[in-house]
């Protein structure tokens, strides 16, 4: 708790000084009251907990971001394609992933990495099972083939 | 140095244009994809490809470090928030009882209790 509130004032400050780009006293000490009030709305609200801020994912996370991005792109082409040969060219079909997951936080990445891939959209989620809507047969197997799945289970830790 | 300059420009250019091709693209993938489920589909070529040739192209004209990080910021954003809408939409259409098209094969999610789908389909 103690280190996840740490690293949350450094990562704020560090954002603030970012965006602001200005050094002199005033707004420096206007920045720091800034963090402060985040901060303590943030326990206020009772958001500082593994979900909501999950640190312990960032190196991990790190490294899953590229391997996404190609993933993407790779989807963005094919669905570019279906857009152009029309209508008759798509073929769409239900999905269901099993989750491997064993945390919410990491089930929420794998949901939203399937939704921010074009070709396939997570529709619903009951339990560990989530209800994927893909455009053609060849984003279905993309996602049958576990890898994303495997991937996003493997960002946890415990 | 102008050399370097002509080269920025051309590749932000580029960029710039593959993000236009990709919006345009996705808006005529809404209109000749058949239902809203399909239809989130071509939106994700404007959200993901969009967005990031278009914001690229952009950090490349950034005059400053600090308009480097904010354009970055807005990626970050555009990424998170887009899928999450998205999600938002389709488990609306699918609780309001919204039938996708389906292409050859059985459709083990049909529901047939509720008669008033409204598809605007055909």
């Amino acid at each position: 708790m103690t280190f996840r509130l740490a690293t949350l004032v450094v990562l704020f400050s560090g954002i603030w000084l970012l965006w602001s780009g200005y050094f002199e006293p005033l707004l420096l000490s206007l920045g720091a009251v800034s963090v402060a009030i985040t901060i303590w709305l943030s326990l206020r609200m009772q958001l500082l907990d593994r979900e909501s801020a999950p640190l312990h994912l960032t190196w991990r996370f790190l490294l899953y971001v590229p391997w996404l991005l190609r993933e993407i792109l790779l989807a963005n082409w094919a669905v570019i394609g279906l857009i152009i040969r029309g209508r008759g060219a798509i073929s769409p079909r239900w999905v269901v992933v099993d989750g491997r997951q064993h945390h919410d936080e990491t089930l929420a990445i794998l949901a939203n990495s399937i939704t921010l891939t074009p070709g396939t959209v997570t529709v619903d989620v009951a339990g560990r099972t989530l209800l994927v809507h893909a455009v053609d047969a060849a984003a279905a197997d993309g996602l049958l083939s576990d890898d994303m799945n495997r991937r996003v289970a493997a960002l946890e830790v415990d | 140095m102008e050399t370097a300059a002509l080269i920025l420009d051309i590749l932000s250019w580029a960029l710039l244009l593959i993000g236009s091709a990709a919006c345009v693209l996705a808006g005529i993938g809404l209109h000749r994809f058949p239902d809203v489920y399909s239809r989130t589909h071509a939106s994700g070529v404007s959200d993901t490809l969009g967005v990031l040739a278009i914001l690229t192209g952009l950090l490349l004209q950034a005059p400053s470090f600090g308009v480097g990080i904010k354009l970055l910021m807005v990626l970050g954003f555009l990424w998170i928030s887009g899928p999450t809408a998205t999600h938002a939409l389709v488990q609306a259409a699918w609780i309001r009882g919204i039938e996708p098209v389906l292409g050859a094969g059985p459709d083990p999610f049909h529901r047939d209790e509720d008669g008033d789908n409204t598809e605007e389909v055909q």
